[in-house]
């Protein structure tokens, strides 16, 4: 067992990023580390390579505890690994490359000669034909990821983590890349292969561990998992747990209610294959789907971050303006982003200036919000969503996850939309704080709010939305009512694409 | 009020004891006299000398609260006084001279806000390009030489005094006390520091960002413009290879004594413009002390590190700690004391 | 304007008689300065008088431009070449190129380090002389009284700057009556020279102490000018204003009566390079290795208003 890892810990402040992960990986195995987005795994890599000092927990390898301070030293003691991003150098040579630090000397000289021969011995037995001494720039990314691979081998040679490798590649690249991966398992190197790609998880990878929200779910032979079973593991949710706990008590006649927006026939390709959507007062719809997906690119195009090719809004006045953020807004939507800090709060201003920036700018510079105006709705706010704050005018970078996730739903909330857009509400924020953000979800559309949910978290699309639309390949695949929010029909429509692929290959 | 005078406060204090300094070396500094109806004293001198520099920090407070830098302001000054120089002594009269030397310095802060926000170039290689090129308009108009003028009017934006003030000074307080009033009477102010903390989230929040950055720009741009109509106006002459050359970089540095952060955010124009009190004090007390000429920029640079240090967040936690560390040490002699008296 | 044409028609008639028509090659640095300018418009005057085919070159302040301008004079072989050098150092191989083919090289303005062989002679003004005329016009002028000089100081480290501090100095030695009593740098800029002179006044008891300014060029001491009546005081009787450079606005300023006296520095280096350069060709004279061109001093006597109006179209 070259690397054993046991109840590895690290947090972040306001978040746990790993809890308590135990990891195996045998000489001569692949083994895919699989999670959604925040699930830990980059965290979990970055631990192994030195980059994170982990908090608690040990990470032996061979046997022998180790504890690497850089990735260096994680190099030297045996873990390789190779990123998405080919971390080398173009403008050297392949040789320079392979050899860089530990080039053949002459009389203090580097010996270009040996350098060479050093690269091409390095490089046999990959099945590369390549002029070593040209700039590593001029191949392809796939012969450079192998360039790395060679290089993390002749350095580490116990581990080797590639993280995404095939992220940017094409199908005749990978198949050359997967060919390299089989024959170093053959010669006993341990794998850690990080991917998205369930197709290739399945066709390269013997064992396989999940992990979500810093924790790991399950280790298991990749070939004893079906699809299902896999993306269960990764979304949250166990079929042997049919019973939905807290299941949306949802109006039967919700579709009889007055239309809100209708989307028709909308969407950009390469973004979000056309779709028709409609949205009804005080109704929930979920959006489901894996990372990458669509999701998210569905709720920028609704918003007007990224211009639609296609189709177009209505309502019962005709057609909606939403080309930008700002005739989104007018138009009465309103968007809580995925990415909190870089999309969603102004961190050095207050929460009351947090608060009122969406109503500001809809009202324009020339006419400021009187401040009392500004104090009533902070205070306001801060009451009503039990935002935990010293005082309205703290920075917002100093408040906690859900608390910053509470004032960004507050900048909405004041504007009193009628399509409100929130995606992955609950991400980073703690358990208590996501239970009012649902019942606050519930709220809302109570009194009339019409929403899209977007999240990862099945349990949580089940508990909030009248309907649920499955995104997959970037592409509106399903949508389910009544009995059908259940995780079975979700986890089915997610994995239907990716099992009909399967039998195509095969 | 409380709040913004705490705000101003460190910048005051460091005022006081710039001037304090000089005093020291040349006693008569803080002596104000009048004379044939105006106010006349080195304090006096300090405020009209430093009116290049205190305008052209007031558009960069701006521009630097967004994240970005302008570093062509210098440029600038050198544009709009060519034109205004070429202007009155084509015998334009007075209004479409400042009309066209204001409306040079609004195109420049043009150009830059659509080298930013438009096309999307970082601000110091956007600024960069007219800080370089502009100096070279400037010196077509002049056609190379000092454009000298006599016209009184225009000159009175250089020399002229207004309530015994000379106008320099009081074209900064009021542009300074003008700017400020509509940003914080607005919703500008907010607007413009959310979008420089953050661009893409105020951009979600329906912030229309890029007319404000532009904005910004061509507020930078009619800052630098009034500046150059005043270097031009005191010297009566547009000198295109000299007027605000370097300037940009004291108006950056007055923004950072002002304890403004060069990575956007919140802003005080009050500070900015002590700040540039504050190096031109510096400057006018050198002179004043009778150095040779040879120290003038090592002591200036001293300084300025000197402020700069002190003014550090860094030092400000330490001097935090030192200060609870004596409360704390006084208390705990005082218990002391106590307990020995009982 | 008509005056000065039918002054070179006149020559023209007369030089073209004397020469065949010559090329010379001229490398000029740029147009940093309106002194650069005007030395440019008066070397194309110059050639012109003469009859003289002049090629010219600017060289935007590259010394790569300079040698590239040399080469191509010497590929076309120019009867003689004449180089404003930007830089002292550099010059040696594309020096020994003209001299090999045997096209004699004249520096105006600026000297070079190469050895004196490579060029046929310099042309320039002696900055140290400069300043003692302007010291010496002090001396004669500034009465037996106390004197309290103000000094505005070009450039800090600048050849100029301190070759004309020195020569000032080296005029009033040994006068008791005349002491510096203030020296300052104004970066030969306007802007500069108001500043500091602010300051002076402001430090010298509102300038009632202060007897005269000398000032290290014109636009300095125009600058001060404007501060010093500003102030409230006379400048040219309150304050004596000496510079050097004889732009044509010192001389509005000396018509005005508000400044005293200018050391020329003359734009006209051609003129001798030319003179030398044909009795070379004529009968093989060697000139001087260095020409000195004349620093002539002008006061309010020597009619400012019209040596304004014949310089202000050199682009100055």
């Amino acid at each position: 067992m070259p690397l054993t890892i046991r109840s590895l810990s690290k947090s972040f402040p306001g978040a746990k990023a790993l809890d308590c992960v135990d990891f195996d990986l045998r000489a001569g195995e692949v083994h895919a580390l699989l999670g959604e987005n925040g699930a830990g795994k980059s965290t979990l890599i970055k631990c192994l390579t030195g980059a994170y000092r982990r908090d608690s927990g040990e990470i032996m390898l061979n046997g022998e505890a180790i504890s690497p301070s850089s990735t260096s030293e994680a190099q030297a003691l045996g873990i390789g690994t190779v990123y998405q991003e080919v971390n080398l150098l173009p403008n050297l040579t392949v040789a320079q490359n392979l050899t860089f630090g530990r080039e053949p000397r002459r009389f203090g000289f580097i010996d270009g000669t040996a350098q060479r021969a050093e690269a091409r011995r390095m490089l046999s037995g990959y099945g590369l034909d390549i002029d070593v001494g040209r700039d590593l720039g001029a191949y392809s990314v796939a012969i450079q990821q192998i360039v790395a691979i060679a290089r993390a081998v002749e350095l580490s040679g116990k581990v080797l983590i590639l993280d995404e490798p095939t992220a940017s590649l094409d199908a005749d690249e990978t198949r050359m890349l997967f060919d390299v991966v089989r024959s170093l398992r053959e010669k006993g190197l341990g794998i850690v292969f990080v991917s998205h790609f369930l197709d290739q998880v399945f066709e390269l990878t013997d064992r396989l561990t999940v992990l979500r929200n810093g924790r790991k779910i399950v280790t298991e032979e990749t070939a004893r998992l079906d699809r299902v079973r896999l993306i269960e593991h990764m979304l949250g949710r166990e079929l042997s747990m049919t019973e939905d706990a807290a299941r949306r008590k949802t109006d039967p006649n919700v579709a009889t209610r007055p239309e809100v927006v209708r989307f028709e026939n909308f969407g950009r390709s390469g973004v979000v294959e056309p779709f028709d959507l409609t949205v009804h007062r005080g109704e929930v719809i979920g959006l489901a789907g894996l990372l990458g997906s669509g999701r998210t690119e569905t709720a920028e195009l609704m918003f007007g971050v990224r211009t639609a090719a296609s189709g177009e809004a209505r309502d019962e006045t005709g057609r909606i303006a939403h080309a930008n953020p700002r005739e989104a807004i007018a138009s009465g939507f309103g968007f809580a982003p995925e990415d909190r800090k870089t999309d969603g709060i102004i961190a050095e201003l207050s929460i009351r200036e947090n608060i009122i920036l969406a109503m500001q700018a809809r009202r324009g510079w020339a006419k400021p919000i009187p401040r009392a105006e500004q104090d009533r709705l902070a205070a306001d706010y801060i009451e009503k969503l039990d935002i935990r704050t010293s005082g309205p005018e703290k920075p917002i970078g100093q408040l906690s996850g859900g608390n910053q996730q509470k004032v960004v739903l507050a900048r909405w909330l004041a504007m009193n939309p009628r399509f409100l857009i929130l995606d992955e509400p609950t991400r980073g924020i703690d358990v208590g704080a996501h239970a009012e953000i649902l019942n606050l979800i519930r709220q809302l559309t109570d009194e009339g709010m019409s929403l899209l949910v977007i999240s990862s978290e099945l349990d949580e699309l089940i508990a909030v939305s009248n309907r649920i639309v499955v995104v997959r390949d970037r592409r509106h695949v399903a949508e389910l009512t009544g009995d059908d929010i259940a995780t079975g029909p979700i986890v089915r429509a997610i994995a239907a694409e990716a099992a009909a692929q399967a039998e195509k290959v095969a | 009020m409380f709040r913004s005078l705490s705000r101003i406060a460190p910048q005051l204090i460091t005022l006081g004891a710039i001037v304090l300094l000089v005093t020291a070396f040349f006693p008569d500094f803080i002596l104000i006299g009048y004379e044939r109806e105006r106010l006349v004293g080195p304090i006096i001198d300090v405020l009209k000398r430093g009116a290049p520099v205190a305008l052209l920090a007031i558009g960069m407070t701006l521009v630097i609260a967004t994240r970005g830098i302008d570093l062509s302001v210098g440029t600038v000054m050198a544009i709009s006084g060519a034109i205004g120089a070429w202007a009155i002594s084509s015998g334009l009269g007075l209004a479409p001279t400042l009309a066209l030397a204001i409306g040079a310095g609004l195109l420049c802060g043009l150009w830059n806000g659509c080298l930013v926000a438009v096309i999307g170039i970082q601000p110091i290689v956007a600024t960069l390009i007219l800080m370089t090129s502009g100096r070279g308009i400037a010196q077509l108009i002049t056609e190379g030489r000092i454009l000298t003028f006599s016209d009184p009017s225009f000159a009175f934006f250089g020399s002229g005094t207004l309530f015994g003030m000379p106008f320099p000074a009081v074209l900064w307080v009021l542009l300074a006390l003008v700017v400020t009033l509509l940003m914080r009477r607005t919703a500008l102010g907010i607007l413009v520091e959310a979008i420089g903390v953050n661009r893409s989230a105020s951009a979600l929040a329906g912030v229309n960002a890029r007319v404000l950055l532009i904005a910004v720009y061509m507020a930078a741009g009619l800052c630098a413009a009034f500046a150059g109509i005043v270097a031009t106006a005191d010297i009566r002459g547009a000198d295109a290879n000299n007027t605000g050359l370097w300037l940009e970089l004291d108006a950056i540095l007055a923004v950072v004594i002002g304890g403004n952060s060069l990575l956007g955010g919140r802003f005080s124009i009050a500070a900015s413009v002590i700040g540039a009190m504050i190096i031109q004090t510096i400057d006018t007390g050198i002179l004043l002390a009778g150095f040779p000429s040879e120290y003038n920029l090592v002591i200036k640079a001293g300084l300025v590190l000197i402020i700069l240090v002190v003014q550090s967040p860094n030092l400000a936690q330490s001097w935090r700690f030192v200060k609870d560390e004596s409360r704390r040490r006084r208390e705990r002699s005082y218990e002391a004391r106590k307990e020995l008296r009982s | 304007m008509i005056k000065s044409l039918m002054i070179t028609a006149a020559i023209c008639l007369g030089a073209t008689t004397l020469a065949s028509a010559q090329t010379v090659g001229f490398s000029q640095i740029g147009s940093e300065s309106g002194w650069r300018a005007a030395e440019t418009t008066i070397t194309r005057q110059q050639a012109e008088e003469r009859g003289i085919d002049l090629k010219f070159s600017d060289a935007q302040q590259k010394q790569e431009n300079q040698i590239a301008a040399l080469r191509s004079f010497v590929a076309q072989g120019v009867d003689a070449i004449l180089l404003a050098p930007v830089v002292a150092t550099g010059w040696d191989s594309v020096l020994q190129e003209a001299k090999e083919a045997e096209i004699p090289v004249v520096l105006l303005d600026r000297k070079v380090d190469s050895d004196e062989s490579l060029y046929l002679t310099a042309v320039g003004s002696d900055l140290v002389h400069e300043g003692e005329v302007a010291g010496q016009w002090l001396v004669d002028n500034a009465g037996e009284g106390e004197c309290r000089i103000v000094e505005l100081q070009g450039t800090t480290g600048s050849s100029p700057a301190i070759d004309r501090a020195q020569g000032f100095r080296n005029a009033i030695e040994g006068k008791d009556n005349l002491e510096i009593v203030r020296s300052q740098t104004g970066d030969f800029t306007r802007t500069g020279g108001k500043e500091v002179m602010e300051s002076f006044l402001q430090a010298e008891n509102g300038g009632k102490d202060i007897c005269a300014l000398y000032a290290h060029n014109d636009d300095m001491a125009i600058g001060a000018i404007q501060a010093i009546k500003e102030a409230g005081l006379k400048p040219g009787e309150d304050i004596k204003i000496v510079s050097i450079d004889a732009v044509p606005d010192i001389f509005q300023a000396m018509a005005a009566g508000e400044a005293n006296a200018t050391v020329e520095l003359t734009p006209n280096m051609a003129g001798p390079a030319f003179d030398a350069l044909e009795a070379y060709r004529n009968d093989g004279t060697e000139p001087k290795k260095f020409i000195q061109t004349e620093s002539k001093l002008y006061t309010q006597n020597d009619d400012p208003q019209e040596q304004y109006e014949a310089r202000k179209d050199l682009g100055y």
